[in-house]
């Protein structure tokens, strides 16, 4: 708990950055991306706009899972649906990229409300089982619906192209994705303002008081996976622009696993925590890129050990996350501010 | 008649399967009964027992009759470090959290297959024999016929060892009552790491048949999807679910693949998985939870 924070209005209480530091950092953080596609070669621009991808995504599982305590192992599998619908738009119909977007935000919803539906009868891990079941069935109707989804080949996307631009270079697509991915976290932090997010927020605390308090649960578990599903849908649609060709091995069960771990490393339930979370374990495995090189003229065949180092470095850090730092790095961040907010006395 | 005889023999292929899956359901269900974590690793330690005996077999060309002790012994221990290591310190946590700690693991147990023995399948040296087996006019894969053997001893040795051994019996009480099963004198620390080391041993064994009928690599933890089908469906804390759930989907999967074609087999178990807990999410002989405010 932060303390000597008094608010003299509602307005400065509710307020999304309560400090000028916090409008400080923000600002550092806009010149800072603006400035970014001019500094960056090639490589780390195809990683920030990964990372504009992940979390847009990991934002949006945040409000299921971290905010509403509904864990769910179906993101990929959203996203999926989303890529797919963007796809099969640019493929068939050639409608503009905006709406693509949007038609595919509102597949993966409709999607998330069918596969949410066993939340009225079950949660907590059973509900995380039954999205892996979900995710699976989905996975054979990517790949067996041939007509729609091109079966095991897929598709691929055209280039998205916005005010007669095509975007065909990183550079471009940076320009693009990264102010939807803000636009989506600005969403997503504004929804905790609202009466929606705080029944969100009831609903995780303690299901049954709030279905008490008036909050009826059945609509607002199934409104937070629409919602969390639309950023799926979205994100996966970008996806599918960024890569231009999406199939069934595009999103698998280990992608939402990504997810839910991006989530969980960042912090669950904190806006903060999502963006951290998505962007640390989007380049960690850059990082490990980079250690795998710098050992490769000591250690034969140093390349091959990239693929399995990295699977163990995931899993490595979602253990010591939940086990030392359960509330993520989000709660580090939290503790460095809490540190330097009435230095260089204690608090 | 060759039709009916047909027929049986996926049938029986089936039965053979589903008793490895109820073998692996059951190292599902004594972890949840003892510890309520349900522990998404038990394919990955499967794995890891299968390697073991490949090690050991084929590496260091030893007889299967220690190959197997090994695996199992080397299950075991995974199953005491990680429980000492990493369960421990989460008790009394969400069981989310707990959940998605056994996730993390399984990749560290997939990534260290892949370093240590690399990403490509292995068969298993051949310790059981070829030679088909007939049942009446059914041919079985004379392994699958072993296979289910011992998964039948290995589950009525487990069911009466609940029954009559002091460990099988502390293991019941805290499965009902922690509190009481403590005030009693249990020791109950002792008896998740029991819990944990005993079926992580049988996971390994399931996974040295599992292997020697289908090989091995670094994706076969997937398996522990099917039997977390069978646990849902059974009952996560019980063993008698376990078992007809395990042969009932074994039964699924065989008649699906062979009639629809493989790629509905894990549609239908995956559906069978969502329609049970829309129906009834604590499974067939599972305990129903009531939660009061």
């Amino acid at each position: 708990m932060r303390i000597a924070t008094a608010n003299e209005t509602y307005r400065a209480d509710e307020a999304l950055l309560q400090t000028n530091v916090q409008w400080a950092w923000i600002g550092v953080l806009v010149v800072a991306m603006v400035a970014a596609p001019f500094m960056l070669n090639n490589y780390w621009l195809y990683l920030a706009c990964l990372v504009a991808i992940n979390v847009a995504s990991a934002t949006g599982l945040n409000i299921l899972t971290g905010y509403t305590g509904l864990v769910s192992l179906g993101q990929g599998a959203f996203m999926a649906v989303g890529a797919y619908t963007v796809a099969w738009l640019e493929t068939h119909i050639g409608t503009p990229f905006i709406l693509n977007l949007v038609a595919a935000g509102g597949t993966a919803a409709l999607v998330g409300i069918l596969v949410g539906l066993p939340s009225l009868r079950v949660k907590g891990l059973y509900l995380a089982i039954a999205t892996i079941g979900a995710s699976i069935i989905l996975q054979f109707i990517f790949l067996n619906w041939d007509g729609v989804t091109g079966g095991s080949r897929g598709m691929n996307v055209a280039p998205a192209s916005i005010f007669g631009v095509q975007l065909t270079t990183y550079f471009q697509l940076y320009w693009v994705l990264t102010p939807i991915a803000a636009l989506m976290v600005l969403g997503a932090a504004n929804l905790f303002r609202t009466r929606v997010g705080r029944a969100f927020i009831a609903i995780r605390d303690r299901d049954i008081s709030a279905e008490v308090l008036g909050i009826p649960l059945l609509r607002y578990k199934l409104l937070s996976f629409a919602i969390s599903s639309f950023y799926a849908g979205i994100a996966g649609g970008l996806w599918a622009y960024f890569f231009r060709s999406v199939g069934p091995e595009s999103f698998t069960i280990g992608e939402s696993i990504f997810y839910l771990a991006a989530v969980i490393v960042g912090g669950m339930g904190s806006i903060l925590g999502a963006i951290i979370g998505a962007t640390f374990m989007t380049l960690v495995p850059e990082v490990l890129r980079f250690g795998v090189e710098a050992i490769s003229p000591y250690v034969d065949n140093a390349g091959t050990l990239l693929s399995p180092v990295r699977t163990v470095v995931f899993g490595a850090l979602i253990i010591l996350f939940l086990v030392f730092e359960p509330q993520g790095l989000a709660e580090i961040v939290q503790r460095i501010r809490r540190f330097f907010h009435l230095w260089p006395f204690r608090n | 008649m060759s039709d009916f005889v047909f027929f049986l023999e996926i049938c029986l292929a089936g039965l053979g399967s589903g008793a490895l899956l109820a073998l692996t359901a059951l190292a599902f269900v004594l972890i949840y009964k003892a510890t309520r974590v349900i522990n998404l690793a038990v394919g990955e330690i499967l794995m890891m027992g299968g390697y073991f005996f490949f090690t050991v077999a084929a590496g260091m060309s030893l007889s299967a009759w220690i190959a197997i002790p090994v695996a199992v012994a080397g299950g075991m221990a995974i199953g005491a470090v990680v429980e000492r290591g990493v369960i421990r310190p989460m008790l009394g946590e969400d069981p989310i959290s707990v959940f998605m700690v056994t996730v993390g693991l399984g990749s560290v147990l997939v990534g260290i297959v892949e370093l240590v023995w690399g990403t490509d399948p292995r068969t298993l040296p051949d310790f059981m024999g070829t030679a088909p087996v007939f049942i009446g006019e059914a041919y079985v894969s004379r392994k699958i016929a072993i296979s289910f053997a011992i998964a039948a001893v290995v589950i009525a040795l487990f069911l009466t060892l609940f029954r009559f051994w002091r460990g099988g019996v502390a293991l019941r009480a805290t499965a009902t009552d922690q509190a009481a099963a403590y005030s009693c004198g249990i020791n109950v620390p002792g008896v998740f790491s029991l819990a944990w080391i005993i079926s992580c041993g049988t996971a390994a064994g399931a996974g040295v048949l599992l292997g020697s009928i289908g090989g091995i690599s670094p994706t076969m933890g997937a398996f522990g999807l099917s039997a977390l089908v069978v646990v849902i469906v059974g009952g996560l804390d019980s063993v008698a679910g376990a078992l007809i759930a395990g042969l009932f989907i074994g039964l699924l999967e065989a008649l699906t693949g062979t009639y629809l074609g493989g790629e509905y087999k894990l549609v239908f178990t995956f559906g069978l998985l969502i329609m049970m807990l829309m129906i009834r999410p604590y499974g067939l002989f599972g305990t129903k939870e009531i939660e009061r405010l």
